[in-house]
Parts: structure tokens; C-alpha cells; sequence
């Protein structure tokens, strides 16, 4: 892409093995990665092909078992825990599938959340800061709402607030519309694109959706702890997908021939 | 993250299960009650023993003669020599550490006035100095004088209590009263000292010369004595005092030496002592037993924080997904439990307060000689809020540990 300056990301040969003792779980492995600043990149493949583990390896709340991890030039794979808390902090914003905000704690405290945990912020800073990300996610009438006061599609975009609040230079969304409509969803996946287009924000994100993975500018299919497609084509990406599904699972006897394409919107791969 | 942030978020959390934090604290404030009644008792006994040595004088030495301590008194039984005023004289003008000196002898009886009567709890013959001695002060009149005593006077200073008891409407000054049908006026009126330690009313006393009392109404020798008071120049004389007068009265009694003396001289500061060892060990005792309800109190904080870190997981893991460090998170939990443990620590203080004024107010009623005070001691308050934190730190700090070591991928998986 540009050939300035260091990427934002940079995995290389990243492996991220369980140990449970009698049998080793490889949810990574050697997986090399370059995600540039202002990307929009999605994170497709079937389940249990390691691409939570992936976002939270990203996103500094795991580390690697093996390879390094390269984030805006710092390395994050020897830092120290609260080093990788200063990190999440200040580079990243979280948004997660269950929302995960604070229950019986206003939408405009949660969005302050993470500038409790950032020096040097006052107070009236903070509330200033958390009123204007929720204005900026539409939720400018809804600051003292609760979270069980909200709609899910609300709710999950107080957690956007959340993870913008801090300027952060990537957002990460591991599912983020799994627990929401289409409709809602769509809302959603228009607020994050927004803030790609307009606030260059980096943004990665983890679907089952097509429909989501579609509007991304790069599309990253994982297979089995690994990356097995890497494309800007959204139709190469879906191949790499099917091609995931067709190898895994036998095809039931009514379905027709081989290679007819799948209806879409019932395409969520199967685990 | 700031102090003061962080003790709102503490104080909001407990808010938010307030039955829980009233049922966790219950064991800090039963343990905080507990140490501050017993030692604000604790401290009104000893206030109370202590103020009664002062009352009594506490650089006062007692001589005793060792045959009077066995019985009756005898007098020239082989070599064995009462106390007698002599020796008082002697002993004030010879000893050079000490102030004053008065003889005591004791009798009792019925003092009559007019058409009533009255049985002091003590009538005594003492000596021109006695008022120092026994650290008393006269309201009105005057004291015996060195002539009152050589003549053995039919003079007396009477306490308040007599004051009350015999004389309603007139003024006692220069009345005579009768004791044995022999009449004495008053020449003197003591101020009131109040009750003693045990109870005893200390103003119930009529003072005669010591030779009046020996002569007209024991009828024994003139000049044998019970007790001899010797009042020291100070304090931290007493030891000089009493080796001048075991010296002296050794000397006077022809007590050999090595042999056994025919005397005893008694410190009342030993006693104040001693009795002050005896309050400090109960206080001890009883703080003490306090202490372990302090230690169970901390106890339960320890396991409702435990479980309170495994409820609230998730947060945990939220927060520290938005950056909170492992610091961040021990503190916001240590608070709590801090919080939960002073709020304890306060709430039994007052329940402490309140038990203690109480039970001197019981104690009061029924002694209604004496009167305990009631001692609300800053200190104590103090000690309650950093017994309180301590017990808060100590049995907090390992839920809010096990809290900030949470892995932030397992806890944010929580449920
Ligand atoms: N804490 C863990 N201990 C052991 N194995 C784990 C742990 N976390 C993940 N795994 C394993 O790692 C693999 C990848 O898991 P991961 O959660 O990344 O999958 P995923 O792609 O996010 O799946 P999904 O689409 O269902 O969310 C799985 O096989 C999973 O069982
Ligand atoms: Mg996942």
C-alpha cells in the first residue's frame, strides 16, 4: 500500500498453542500479517478457526505463544501487563459481540470508562469527551439511560462511543453485530464505516455476515489457526469461505450439483 | 486512576447491594463496639482509681506498727513499741523529704445535736497537719492548733455529710455537739471530697485532736497512735522518705539490725500501682477478646470481597479491556473493602459510645456514691478507624489480588 513510514500492524509467524495438558490446541499458527493505518478490514472463516484469538492477540489482551507482534512500531509480545493495559488504553477501542458495558451504569459513565484509566484526564474533560462520542454514535439524547433502559443496536453503539472515546488508531469488533437484526446491524456497520471514511479510523472486524464482509476494503479468511485468503475481491474471499465449507462438510444428498451458488443471507458457516 | 474517583466507584458498588455490605460489616462493628466500650470503661475504672489516689494524696506513706496489724492494739509487750505521736514528731521534723506528718487514732460513735443524731463512718484523732496529709481543705472555720492537742481540746472539724445530717437550718460554726455525752465545738467545716473508690462516702467524718480522742474517748495512753500518715515533698521523693523514716524509727525503736522491725511502712502509690496493673490487665484481657471478634469481622469482609471478585468478573474484565492495569483494579476492590471495614469501624464506635454510657450509667445507679465517668477518648476513636482500615487492608488485600491478576480474555468469557 504506502510505502512511508512503519505499518500500524505487523504480525510475523505468530502461533498461539493451548496447553490442556494431555492434548495441545494450535489456535494460531504462524500467522504473518500487515494491516496498514485507515484499513477496514474484515476477519472472515468458519468457527473455532481461531479468529477471536486473532482479535485478541491484535487487540493486546493475549499475547503470542511464538512470533512477534509489531504495534505502531512498539513490541507488544515482551511488554509487560500493565504496558499492554497502557496499549488497549490509549491505541484501541474494543467493541465486542455482548456489548459488555457496564449494567446499572449510564451510557455516558460506561463511555468514560476508558478515560478513568488514562492520566490526566478531568473529570469535566471526561463527561465533556464521553457526551460528544455519544453524540457522535446519535446517541446524544440518551446519556443517562442504562443499559437495560437501551435497544441492543443502542446499546452497541454506546460501546462504539466507548471504544472511540479515547481517539484510538484502531477499532476492533469481534462480532459486533452477532447479537443484533439486520436492520439494527446495518446501522451499525454504516456508523463503523463512517468513522473509517471520515475519521480515518483503522477498523477490524470479525463476521459471519457477508453482507458485512462485503462493504470491507480487505478480507482476511482463516482456516484452521491460519490465513488461507488475503484479498480486496470480496467474491475471492467467499470462494476461499465455500471452499472451507464444501472441504469440511459432506454435501446433503438433496442439495443439487456442485459449484451452484448458495442462496444468500442463510450463508453463516457452519461450525 | 484518581483516590477520589475511585472511592465513588467503591461507594456505588456497595450502594448497589446494601443489605450485603450491612451483613459483611456486621462482624467490624460487633469487633469496634467491642474494643470501644471495653476500653473506655476500661479507662473511666482507672480514671476513677486514679482519681481517688489523688484524692487521697499519692506521695503518702503509711507506717503501721506491726502489732497492731495482729489484733487489738498491745501496749509493752516485750520489745515490741507501739507508734506513738513522738514518732510523727520526729518523723516531720527529722526526715528531710518529708512535708508533714499526723498521727491517726481511731475510735468510733454517736454525735449528737439537739434532739438528732448521727454515727459518722469515721471519727479520728489526728494532728495539726492532718489537712495536708490527707489532702482536705476547710470551707469554713479553722484547725486544730498545737495547744488543742497538748491540752486535748474538746474541739472537732466536722465533713459535709454531718453538715447535712445535724445541721438543717443553722450554722454549724462554734455549736457544740456531744459524743459520750462529752461536748466538742466545731471549730472547723471541711470542704466535701465526695465517694471514695469502694462507695464509701468520705465527707461522713468528724476530726478531733488525736490526743482527745486517745484520752477522753478511748481512754488509753495519751500518746500511743494507730496509724502514723507521713505526706513525702513530692512524688519522686517517696523512696528518699520512706528509707529516712525506716532509718529513724528503727533508730527510735532500737530495732537491731537484721532483726525484724516492730513497724511497717505501707506506699500507696505500690497500691495505685498494683491497682492500676490489675485495671490495665482487664483492659488488655477484654481488648484482647475484642480483637478476635475484630479478626472474625475481617473474616467475613475477606469472603464476601472473594465472592464479590468472582460476581463481578466480568466487569473486571471489561475494565481491564479498556485499560485498567492490575494496580487499577487492586485498588478499586482494596477501597472497597477499606470502606466496607471503616463504615463498620465507625457504626461500632457509636454502638460502643452508646454501650459504654450506658453501662456507667447503670454502674452509677447502683452505686449512687460514686460517680464513674463516662470517658469518650479521641484516641480510642482514632484507634476504632485504624483498627478498622488495618482489619479492612489486611483481609481485603487478597480478593482485590486474586481480582487484579484475572487473565482479561477468561474474565471478559465470564459468566
Ligand atoms: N482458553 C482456551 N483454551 C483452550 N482452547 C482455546 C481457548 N480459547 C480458544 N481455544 C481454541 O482455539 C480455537 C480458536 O478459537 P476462537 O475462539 O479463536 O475461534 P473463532 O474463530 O473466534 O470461533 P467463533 O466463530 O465460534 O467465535 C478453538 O479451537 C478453541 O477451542
Ligand atoms: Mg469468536
Amino acid at each position: 500500500m504506502n510505502d512511508d513510514a512503519k505499518p500500524l500492524i505487523q504480525l510475523s509467524d505468530v502461533w498461539k498453542v493451548y496447553n490442556l495438558g494431555e492434548v495441545k490446541v494450535e489456535a494460531l499458527r504462524g500467522v504473518c500479517l500487515t494491516i496498514e493505518s485507515g484499513e477496514y478490514v474484515a476477519l472472515m472463516g468458519p468457527s473455532g478457526s481461531g479468529k477471536s484469538t486473532l482479535m485478541n492477540m491484535l487487540g493486546c489482551l493475549d499475547r503470542p505463544t511464538e512470533g512477534s507482534y509489531l504495534l505502531d512500531g512498539e513490541d507488544a509480545t515482551s511488554m509487560s501487563r500493565n504496558g499492554r493495559a497502557r496499549l488497549r488504553n490509549r491505541r484501541i477501542g474494543f467493541v465486542f459481540q455482548n456489548f459488555n458495558l457496564l449494567a446499572r451504569t449510564s451510557a455516558v459513565e460506561n463511555v468514560e470508562l476508558p478515560l478513568l484509566y488514562a492520566r490526566g484526564v478531568s473529570a469535566s474533560q471526561r463527561r465533556h469527551r464521553a457526551v460528544e462520542a455519544l453524540k457522535q454514535v446519535g446517541l446524544g439524547d440518551r446519556l443517562h439511560h442504562h443499559p437495560g433502559q437501551l435497544s441492543g443496536g443502542q446499546q452497541q453503539r454506546v460501546a462504539v462511543a466507548r471504544a472511540l472515546v479515547n481517539d484510538p488508531a484502531i477499532l476492533m469488533a469481534d462480532e459486533p453485530t452477532g447479537n443484533l437484526d439486520s436492520k439494527t446491524s446495518r446501522e451499525v456497520i454504516q456508523l463503523l464505516r463512517t468513522l473509517n471514511e471520515e475519521s480515518g479510523i483503522t477498523i477490524i472486524l470479525v463476521t459471519h455476515d457477508q453482507d458485512i464482509g462485503r462493504h470491507a476494503k480487505r478480507i482476511l479468511v482463516l482456516h484452521d489457526g491460519q490465513i488461507v485468503e488475503d484479498t480486496t475481491d470480496f467474491g475471492t474471499a467467499l470462494r476461499s469461505l465455500h471452499r472451507d465449507e464444501d472441504h469440511l462438510v459432506v454435501p446433503p444428498p438433496h442439495t443439487p450439483a456442485q459449484g451452484a451458488k448458495r442462496p444468500e443471507g442463510t450463508s453463516k458457516p457452519m461450525g | 486512576m484518581n483516590l477520589l474517583v475511585t472511592i465513588r466507584i467503591a461507594l456505588r458498588a456497595l450502594r448497589k447491594n446494601k443489605m450485603r455490605a450491612g451483613l459483611t460489616i456486621l462482624g467490624v462493628v460487633i469487633g469496634i463496639a467491642a474494643v470501644t466500650a471495653m476500653v473506655s470503661i476500661g479507662q473511666s475504672a482507672s480514671s476513677l482509681v486514679q482519681g481517688q489516689f489523688e484524692s487521697l494524696g499519692t506521695n503518702i506513706l503509711v507506717i503501721f506498727s506491726a502489732s497492731h496489724r495482729h489484733g487489738p492494739v498491745h501496749h509493752g509487750q516485750g520489745s515490741i513499741r507501739s507508734l506513738t505521736a513522738g514518732d510523727s514528731e520526729a518523723i516531720a521534723d527529722e526526715c528531710p523529704a518529708v512535708l508533714a506528718t499526723s498521727p491517726i487514732v481511731g475510735t468510733g460513735g454517736q454525735v449528737i445535736y439537739g434532739n438528732t443524731n448521727w454515727r459518722p463512718r469515721e471519727m479520728v484523732g489526728v494532728g495539726t497537719d492532718y489537712l495536708i496529709v490527707g489532702n482536705w481543705t476547710l470551707r469554713h472555720g479553722g484547725f486544730f492548733t498545737e495547744r488543742d492537742i497538748s491540752s486535748s481540746s474538746k474541739v472537732c472539724v466536722i465533713g459535709q455529710t454531718l453538715v447535712a445530717k445535724l445541721f438543717q437550718t443553722t450554722n454549724p460554726l462554734n455549736e457544740t455537739i456531744r459524743i459520750s455525752n462529752i461536748p466538742f465545738r466545731i471549730i472547723g467545716i471541711l470542704e466535701p471530697k465526695g465517694a471514695n473508690i469502694v462507695g464509701e462516702d468520705q465527707d461522713n467524718i468528724i476530726m478531733m485532736p488525736h490526743t482527745t480522742v486517745a484520752k477522753r474517748l478511748r481512754r488509753t495512753s495519751f500518746d500511743t497512735v494507730d496509724v502514723i500518715l507521713v505526706s513525702a515533698r513530692a512524688v519522686d521523693r517517696m523512696p528518699d522518705a520512706q528509707r529516712e523514716v525506716r532509718q529513724l524509727l528503727c533508730e527510735r525503736h532500737h530495732v537491731a539490725p537484721g532483726q525484724p522491725a516492730d513497724f511497717e511502712v505501707q506506699d500507696m502509690t505500690e497500691i495505685a500501682d498494683i491497682l492500676g496493673v490489675i485495671t490495665g490487665t482487664m483492659t488488655l484481657l477484654l481488648s484482647s477478646i475484642a480483637g478476635i471478634s475484630l479478626v472474625v469481622g475481617g473474616v467475613g469482609i475477606m469472603n464476601i470481597m472473594l465472592v464479590s471478585v468472582t460476581e463481578r468478573t466480568r466487569e473486571i474484565g471489561i475494565r481491564m479491556a479498556v485499560g485498567a492495569r492490575g494496580g487499577d483494579i487492586l485498588r478499586q476492590f482494596l477501597i472497597e473493602s477499606i470502606l466496607l471495614a471503616m463504615i463498620g469501624g465507625l457504626v461500632g464506635f457509636g454502638l460502643g459510645v452508646a454501650a459504654s454510657a450506658g453501662i456507667t450509667a447503670v454502674i452509677n445507679s447502683l452505686m449512687k456514691s460514686v460517680e464513674w465517668p463516662t470517658v469518650i477518648s479521641i484516641p480510642a476513636a482514632v484507634l476504632a478507624i485504624v483498627f478498622s482500615s488495618a482489619v479492612g487492608i489486611a483481609f481485603g488485600f487478597y480478593p482485590a489480588w486474586r481480582a487484579s491478576k484475572l487473565d482479561p480474555i477468561e474474565a471478559l468469557r465470564y459468566e
